[in-house]
């Protein structure tokens, strides 16, 4: 009920009096409000809420997050070592 | 939970749910009034697919669909206006429930109601606010916690300022953090070093979401549409100024006044 969930948007269009973008996530795509954040674009990546987008991801800081998960999959590797394919919990979720 | 992050933790720190779900912080007297409308031969009850399912004090709105009420799941508030519009002959009641995150759109469609004089469609509205529920925790010589993770989608919307003077007033460190597994180590990676620092402050550690202000339509719409209330909490009583309810202006679309519940 609180998660609201990151998609890309492929397309806006106009309807009802408001742009309504069309957001990819993962497999499928659901429409989504864009009254909260008006200067989403093609593109831009949107936290999505029951129908509407709350927030655009700021690219730079997902940038960092996923540089984060990189840095933290190598110093596993590094850890591990060669026998790494071994470990029983498997990689990183 | 979901990951097993309480278990990779060092048992020094201990990980406590709260304040609950906006589903089972709801009162049960509250919550048979979507069952009692649902019930009703005119009435179409609409609401989130996830709320349906919730098990209420005698039977859940699934149970009430099964015995022939008209109960819909909808994607968004707005999906509802349209069955109101294509069904004119039955009053369509919208149950909205949820913390802050949910607000903006419920607004948004009782706004639309409102806008275009939607004469059979109204909403039951049962929103909770967060900050309070923290304030009466922290006020509670009891309390055990010594930090909080800030709900991130909440603070999308609000922004965070609420959260310095709850900090600021308990000495508590409060981080604003997101849902995946990395930002959940990263907020309580930054707690525990606010703590170990003897630091109390409120840091923002989902920043590719949150900022400062929040997302200032959202609470604009807010602001329009709804006043802050005291709101009961199962298992608490009542928190004053800790739930949304809606103006006297949009009376025509609140539920509550058009079946009068209360």
């Amino acid at each position: 009920m609180c998660l609201a969930v990151p998609g890309r948007i492929l397309e806006v269009e106009e309807g009802d009096g408001s742009r309504i973008a069309r957001v990819q996530f993962g497999g499928i795509t659901r429409p989504a409000y864009l009254d909260f954040v008006p200067e989403a674009a093609v593109g831009d990546y949107v936290m999505v809420h029951v129908g509407f987008t709350i927030s655009r991801v700021n690219a730079e800081e997902a940038a960092r997050t996923y540089e984060l998960l990189k840095e933290m999959g190598l110093l596993e590797s590094e850890r591990r070592g060669p026998a790494s394919s071994q470990d029983p919990r498997g990689g990183a979720a | 939970m979901r990951y097993g992050i309480d278990e990779l933790l060092p048992s020094r720190i201990d990980l406590v749910h709260g304040p609950g779900c906006p589903a089972c912080v709801t009162e049960l007297e509250t919550i048979d009034q979507p069952i009692q409308l649902a019930s009703r031969p005119d009435v179409t009850l609409v609401s989130y697919g996830d709320t349906l399912r919730v098990p209420w004090s005698h039977s859940d709105l699934f149970r009430v669909k099964a015995g022939g009420g008209d109960v819909r799941a909808v994607y968004t508030p707005v999906e509802a206006l349209k069955v109101a519009r294509t069904h004119a002959e039955r009053h369509v009641v919208f149950f909205a429930i949820g913390f802050e995150t949910t607000a903006p759109a419920t607004a948004m469609a009782v706004w639309q109601a409102r806008r275009e004089g939607l004469k059979n469609f109204s909403m039951l509205v049962s929103h909770v606010l967060v900050p309070p529920a923290i304030r009466l925790l922290l006020s509670s010589p009891a309390t055990r916690v010594q930090g909080f993770i800030a709900p991130g989608h909440v603070c999308t919307v609000m922004g965070y300022s609420e959260y310095e003077a709850l900090s600021r007033e308990s000495r508590v460190p409060i981080v604003v953090g997101g849902f995946e597994p990395l930002d959940l180590l990263e907020a309580i990676s930054l707690l525990v070093a606010q703590l170990e620092a003897g630091r109390a402050e409120v840091e923002n550690q989902y920043v590719r979401s949150v900022c400062y202000a929040g997302n200032l339509p959202a609470q604009r719409i807010m602001a329009g549409v709804f006043e802050v209330c005291d709101r009961k909490w199962r298992g608490v009583g009542p928190i004053p100024e800790s739930g949304l309810r809606l103006r006297p202006d949009f009376a025509a679309h609140d539920a509550d006044q058009v079946f009068e519940l209360s």
